[in-house]
């Protein structure tokens, strides 16, 4: 066992991988010997050489390819793209190429292949360094999304996902990189080292893609979340008084219907929250699900507490953000009907 | 990695990886860097056919020697005035980077972006196009609004998001726009200007116009699909316009071996498109600017484009997030065989006996002064974070410019956002 942030939770998932098993190799911009802009690779090319762990040129598309490529050798490739607002250029490999493989070829060719990438706002990084695009991917066939949310499950899902026999979206909220942000800007982050799930094992373990976790158990409301949110809504739960049962879904694709449902039965309200954009984001989709499974359990509509419909804006960031406040007035708004 | 059925014939494959010449602790190392004499590179005729300037694309133009003479065809021979106009444009672009990144260090915004060792690059360029072509930049060419005397208070503004800040406060700092300067909106996204600058071009010879675009982009950036498309475009439909790839040698901590500098150089791209190329000294503001003229005339002519490797160094880290004693060696920008492309042109006005020590440092405190003076200004609108928890900016603007008009759904997120902007003051 060892403390660690997300980010030495995410190498260390890198690290334990390569050593076992030497198909797993790495590439992106900036990942090999400076170990990636967020750190998340640093060592790795010194460990394991540089045709395990190299740079790539600046092309997502080219990255993702390759990526294919090298997944359909029989590797089993980690690509880094940069900042998930940069994954654009590599759109069409994605989608029209990773997701489909094994479909098209009827299991013929599949794609072990994961690609990570920084995701999410509240760095101050202004509209092409803060989205989450994570809604575009999950409404994709043949691909699976994963957020994590803490240090522990950082790695153990990031293991997962290597071992993964699919193409693997890895979302990183890179704004709880370094501490569990809970959306109260204006106050000091808490470091991981004071988070329970900094507790890392330094050896290999997993956290099976697919499962969510219930954070909080609750008798009030179900708020269904990912990535930063998770903290957002635990902050939020506490500083309203609400016995809200925080899920964290970990994996948006293929969702934990299951600990869904169990949970929104049992409540009868249901909350979800996620930094992306509104219209058409996963918050939909979620909602469309709890209401289709559990409609006669429901005391109240589904509520969402998402970014805006607007660009990321830089200065304006704090008011963007869905923050303490607005989901707050989520959770009163399901609890009042 | 992975067994492989026993083909013992066979030469065992091995991945190559480029790596730089030095890492830190190593001696700087730029032997790779080949410099003909200044002066020696011929200059075809801007209206000869292309492949007359793919030789240019592997040599280097360059007008200054190491006296600070301007010899050789390239010599775009420039009145004092010019000179010394282009001598201050650069020395203020320093300077304003200089007490922007301090800005940022002193918590006044979140970002800097410095262009130190590259002011020529984007100042020369700008004096040898004409006032109202279309420029279409990456985040370090703010020597193009210097240089064209957009306002440095209008520039600190935006770098500071601050209420004058005529984008709101929506882009990161250095992305700049401004339509009345010919300067094209900044994105965080790589290489996604060059092609729209050739499309822009294309309209101008769509609608018979006289104006042609500029387009600049990273040795690195270079590598993403929009470059090509940028070059196959061009090329096919002889855009007017120019294309630069500032070759400063890092893309963060990627040396331009990663985007295929070892293999030619990023004119010789040029070639395969079959449109004009030309490699110059970016650090010799001379050369720039004479190759920028060549590249213009041809496209005014209907020659179509131009491909133009700005050779230079980019001396400090890719911007304020990135430190690049980590991946490379500490002295390597004070090392650059190419100098500094502000020495290099004082030597030059000197050496004209056009300029002297006196009237140098007269210059440089101007400078300091007139950039001193715009940051007070700029300062009493406000900075990024003196204005974090009471918003610069009318909030409701968050909603202004998604579209040209408010539909409901963001008329109602906006009524909202004020909801909670009430919630959060009582």
């Amino acid at each position: 066992m060892s403390v660690m942030n997300m980010i030495q939770a995410l190498n260390s998932a890198h690290d334990v991988m390569m050593a076992r098993d030497d198909n797993v190799v790495v590439l992106g911009e900036d990942v090999g010997y400076f170990g990636g802009v967020f750190r998340v690779t640093e060592g790795l090319q010194k460990k394991y050489g540089r045709a395990r762990t190299f740079d790539a040129p600046i092309s997502e598309g080219g990255i993702v390819a390759a990526a294919i490529g090298m997944a359909a050798y029989g590797l089993r490739p980690v690509a880094e793209i940069q900042f998930a607002d940069y994954i654009y250029p590599g759109f069409d490999q994605i989608v029209s190429e990773a997701g489909r493989m094994r479909y098209r070829t009827a299991g013929e060719w599949y794609l072990p292949m994961v690609i990570r990438t920084p995701y999410g706002g509240g760095i101050f990084g202004g509209q092409t360094h803060s989205q989450s695009p994570e809604a575009l991917f999950a409404h994709v066939a043949g691909l699976k999304t994963v957020i994590p949310s803490n240090p522990y499950d950082a790695k153990g899902l990031l293991i997962a996902a290597i071992e993964d026999d699919d193409p693997v979206l890895f979302f990183e909220p890179k704004r709880i990189y370094n501490g569990p942000f809970d959306g109260f800007f204006d106050r000091p982050v808490t470091p991981w080292a004071k988070h329970p799930k900094a507790e890392v094992p330094d050896d290999y373990y997993t956290v099976p893609l697919g499962k969510a976790a219930v954070v909080r158990e609750g008798a009030d409301l179900t708020v269904l979340a990912y990535g930063t949110m998770v903290h957002v809504a635990l902050a939020t739960a506490e500083a309203n008084g609400i016995d809200a049962e925080v899920i964290d879904l970990r994996t948006i694709v293929p969702v934990d219907i299951e600990t869904i449902e169990q949970s929104v039965r049992k409540t009868g309200r249901c909350v979800v929250v996620h930094e992306a954009t509104r219209t058409g984001g996963f918050g939909a989709e979620l909602a469309a699900l709890v209401q289709e499974r559990c409609f006669y359990h429901l005391e109240a509509p589904v509520q969402r507490a998402t970014g805006f419909d607007t660009p990321y804006p830089h200065s304006l960031e704090w008011a963007y953000f869905p923050g303490p406040i607005r989901l707050g007035t989520a959770m009163q708004k399901a609890l009042e009907d | 990695m992975t067994k492989q059925p026993e083909r013992p014939n066979r030469p065992v494959l091995s991945l190559h990886v480029p790596e730089p010449s030095a890492r830190p602790g190593d001696e700087v190392d730029f032997s790779h860097v080949a410099i003909p004499p200044a002066g020696s590179v011929p200059r075809p005729d801007p209206h000869a056919p292309a492949a007359e300037t793919h030789p240019l694309a592997t040599t280097l133009v360059r007008v200054l020697d190491d006296a600070g003479r301007a010899v050789g065809p390239w010599d775009p021979k420039l009145d004092a005035d010019t000179l010394r106009r282009m001598l201050r444009d650069m020395m203020l672009v320093r300077v304003y980077d200089d007490r922007m990144y301090r800005a940022q260090r002193q918590g006044k915004t979140s970002f800097y972006m410095k262009s130190t060792g590259e002011e020529a690059v984007a100042v020369a360029a700008a004096h040898a196009l004409d006032r109202d072509d279309m420029c279409f930049p990456t985040y370090r060419q703010q020597g193009l609004l210097v240089a064209r005397d957009y306002p440095l208070v209008e520039m600190m503004c935006q770098i500071y998001s601050n209420r004058r800040d005529k984008l709101k406060g929506r882009q990161l700092p250095v992305m700049y726009s401004d339509r009345a300067h010919g300067f094209f909106s900044i994105s965080g996204n790589l290489a996604t200007q060059v092609p729209q600058a050739v499309g822009w071009a294309m309209a101008s010879a769509i609608k018979g116009d006289s104006r042609i675009a500029a387009a600049w982009i990273g040795d690195g950036s270079t590598a993403e699909g929009d470059f090509h498309a940028a070059c196959t475009f061009a090329g096919v439909y002889r855009a007017p316009a120019v294309i630069n790839v500032v070759n400063n040698q890092w893309a963060i901590s990627s040396f331009s071996g990663i985007a295929g500098g070892e293999l030619t150089t990023f004119a010789a791209r040029a070639v395969g498109y079959g449109i004009a190329g030309l490699r110059v000294d970016g650090n010799d503001a001379l050369a720039v600017y004479a190759a920028t003229r060549w590249a213009a005339d041809r496209a005014r002519a209907n020659h179509g484009p131009t491909l133009i490797e700005m050779f230079t160094y980019r001396v400090e880290g890719h911007s304020t997030s990135d430190d690049p004693s980590v991946y490379r060696p500490k002295e390597a920008g004070a090392k650059w065989p190419l100098g500094d492309p502000v020495e290099r042109l004082r030597l030059h006005l000197v050496a004209l006996g056009e300029w002297d020590e006196a009237r140098h440092e007269q210059l440089a405190a101007e400078i300091a002064d007139e950039v001193r003076t715009a940051q007070r200004e700029a300062e009493k609108h406000g900075t990024l974070v003196s204005s974090t928890i009471d918003f610069p900016q009318d909030v409701r603007t968050m909603f202004d410019d998604v579209y040209a008009e408010l539909p409901w759904h963001l008329r109602e997120q906006q009524a909202q956002m004020v909801a909670e902007l009430e919630a959060k003051r009582k």
